[in-house]
């Protein structure tokens, strides 16, 4: 018989403490990124802090957020959708031509919601139902449905929404808060539940980890990643309606290259682009973020140009960051 | 602590790139609001701004624009521009339409707005400001053939297709500026559709079926620069003057060849000049917009304000061998 000594192990229930594991959080890194761009904006303009500033600079990302919202769902799962800025241009295009034949604000919308989700139908149909990978499947309907609104428009316009439209994109709910910003926020909260408080959600990071996996887990992958198409399509459609009413008028080129700014800010939310991880709490911070650094540089008057590149450091910077800190921290250790 | 200390960094790098000095405020801000930067033409404008605001004094030129020549990055830069208060917005627009919502905003706020180059749709802008008009283009386009011909011959235009509104407006009110002109003869219209080999082509027909053919009035840039080569080819260079409505960056090397002696386009540096002008007299209430009101723009002369709020500059800008090379670099 031989002697087998053990050390003595201790293993802990939480590895830190709740508190001191949300002060190491993304979600604690974009809040103190955004405090700082705040106090930052002050500073430097003398124009910064004016509630009307500061509600005029929400309309410059709350319809991309509101996207941003479903976006998050669909790359935790492991899929994107590239098409939602041309589900915009459709939708807008749709609720134009309905106008020709004089109908009334409550179906606008209606058609506006509608279309998106039969676009998004069709992109989780070839997704879920072909097997097709998303990325290509979207960057396809991205043509084709603004291909469609180019046919429906050319080089026209359509104007003269009627005036209770308006209030969808230029309307305010009490005082400066304006009603694009509440509905942001309700749907916030809305998808927070969903993704977060919800065997739905827990189904949408499981499938995100490991879709086979998942699948062996019962989870019904296909069903799941259609709504999710869905709800992207949905989203769209709602941003169709508030971007149309602000704009008050359709052009085949609206919303264009949005996709590209929804998925940084999903991508700045700390959502991962390899799926499987995120939240939506760390998105709606992502796009206050980005609404206060190009509002606050376009107050200072700073070129578009620069603006990007500035955004562009800052999603490389900010994504880079832990990375570093863990190979610093694993170096020091060592 | 790395973390603590990284955050720290970066909120001290965030804020360093914040502080730019804030320059010391001028008494009247204007807003030169273009299509995208980055572009000749506006940068052009832009250099003739600031000189009406050097002549104005205690004027600020604020030249900005979005990276993207979308409707919607011009809107975040209204925002932007309503945020600060400026006194006037000057607006080369993406669209007529879908910047209306955000400039009566800016309106609203007590900021004086007016478009130039590129419209808005009236309830968008107090005024608009056109490079020229229909009368003075059809002019322009004869005298540019005529202030070569002085003992008269006959001339030829040729057009884009038989459908371009525009050419058709143009050569309507060429034809009523004609008998002004003595001894100017408009012998034939040939359509090259916009299509360089077909324009070449007509041109071509011209020189044949008119052996006396003194000139060739092409009022668009892809029919002049054909219609040059064609006289060109043909060893006409001399005989034949080409002339018309064109880009000098396409027409330069027509021009130092021979093949055109002189041919008309806006000039951007004088509408940039007289944008700032007309944004500065309406802000300060020196002048308004209605129908008939008449501003004062500089060197550049005045302008009437016409139907629906517009406005003509002045007549298409000439261009020959003693401007055409510094122009030619700008667009």
């Amino acid at each position: 018989m031989s002697a087998v000594s053990h050390s003595p192990r201790n293993i802990p229930d939480r590895l830190e403490s709740p508190f001191k594991s949300a002060l190491k959080s993304w979600e604690m890194l974009l809040i103190i990124v955004a405090i700082a761009i705040f106090v930052a904006n002050s500073f430097a303009s003398p124009y910064f802090l004016n509630p009307w500033s500061l509600s005029d600079a929400t309309f410059n990302f709350t319809e991309k957020a509101i996207i941003a919202l479903a976006m998050a769902m669909v790359i935790i799962s492991g899929e994107i959708d590239l098409s939602v800025a041309s589900i915009i241009a459709l939708a807008s295009t749709a609720m134009g031509f309905a106008l020709q034949f004089g109908v009334d604000t409550p179906t606008l919308v209606a058609i506006g919601l509608l279309v998106g989700v039969a676009c998004g139908a069709f992109n989780g149909m070839l997704v879920s139902g072909l097997g097709l990978p998303s990325i290509v499947v979207t960057i396809g309907t991205m043509s084709l449905f603004r291909g469609i609104a180019y046919i429906v428009l050319g080089d026209q316009a359509f104007r003269g929404y009627p005036s209770d439209f308006a209030f969808f994109g230029q309307g305010y709910v009490w005082w400066v808060i304006s009603f694009e910003l509440v509905l942001f926020l309700a749907l916030a909260v809305v998808f927070y539940i969903i993704l977060h408080r919800t065997s739905f959600g827990r189904s949408v990071f499981a499938i995100g980890n490991n879709p086979v996996a998942a699948q062996f887990s019962g989870i019904r992958v296909r069903r799941i990643k259609f709504i999710l198409f869905i709800l992207t399509g949905l989203m769209s459609g709602v941003a169709a309606v508030l971007l149309t009413s602000r704009l008050g008028s359709t052009r085949p080129s609206i919303a264009f290259a949005w996709e590209l700014e929804v998925v940084t800010m999903v991508v700045l939310g700390g959502v991962s682009i390899l799926g499987g991880a995120g939240s939506i709490f760390g998105v709606v911070i992502a796009a206050f973020i980005m609404g206060l650094v190009t509002f606050g540089l376009g107050l200072l008057n700073v070129p578009g140009i620069v603006m990007s590149i500035f955004i562009g450091l800052m999603l490389i910077s900010v994504i880079g960051l832990p990375v570093v800190i863990r190979r610093v921290r694993a170096r020091m250790a060592a | 602590m790395s973390l603590v200390k990284s955050l720290i960094a970066t909120t001290a790098l965030t804020a360093a790139m914040f502080s730019f000095a804030a320059p010391a405020q001028a008494q009247t801000r204007i807003a030169l609001l273009v299509k995208s930067l980055g572009n000749g033409f506006f940068e052009a404008a832009a250099r003739g701004a600031e000189e009406a605001a050097a002549e104005l004094g205690d004027v600020e030129i604020i030249y900005t624009g979005p990276t993207e020549p979308t409707a919607e990055a011009q809107i975040e830069v209204i925002n932007a521009l309503i945020a600060q208060q400026v006194d006037a917005i000057a607006i080369s627009a993406n669209d007529p339409d879908a910047v209306v919502p955000a400039l009566q905003r800016a309106m609203d706020r007590g900021i004086t707005v007016i478009s130039w180059d590129s419209g808005v749709a009236p309830e968008g802008r107090a005024m608009h400001l056109n490079p020229s008009s229909n009368e003075l283009i059809g002019n322009t386009i004869i005298r540019l053939a005529a202030d070569h011909l002085p003992e008269g011959g006959e001339v030829a235009i040729l057009s884009a297709t038989a459908t371009a509104t525009n050419q058709n407006i143009w050569i309507e009110e060429a034809r009523k500026v004609l008998p002004e002109y003595e001894g100017i003869d408009l012998v034939a219209v040939v359509y090259g559709d916009d299509l360089s080999d077909k324009s070449y082509r007509e041109a071509q027909g011209l020189m044949q079926t008119y052996p006396n053919l003194d000139a060739i009035i092409a009022p668009t840039t892809v029919g002049i620069v054909a219609a040059a080569q064609a006289v060109t080819d043909a060893g006409k260079i001399g005989e034949i003057n080409v002339t018309g409505l064109a880009l000098p960056s396409e027409m330069a090397g027509h021009i130092h060849s021979g093949a055109s002696q002189s041919f008309a386009i806006w000039n951007p540096i004088d509408l940039g000049y007289s944008a700032a002008y007309i944004a500065h007299a309406l802000a300060t209430g020196e002048a308004t917009a209605n129908e008939g009101d008449i501003i004062g723009i500089g060197r550049v002369g005045e302008v009437m304000i016409g139907e629906n709020g517009e406005a003509a500059m002045s007549d298409p800008f000439t261009y020959d061998a003693s401007n055409v090379d510094e122009f030619a670099e700008i667009f």
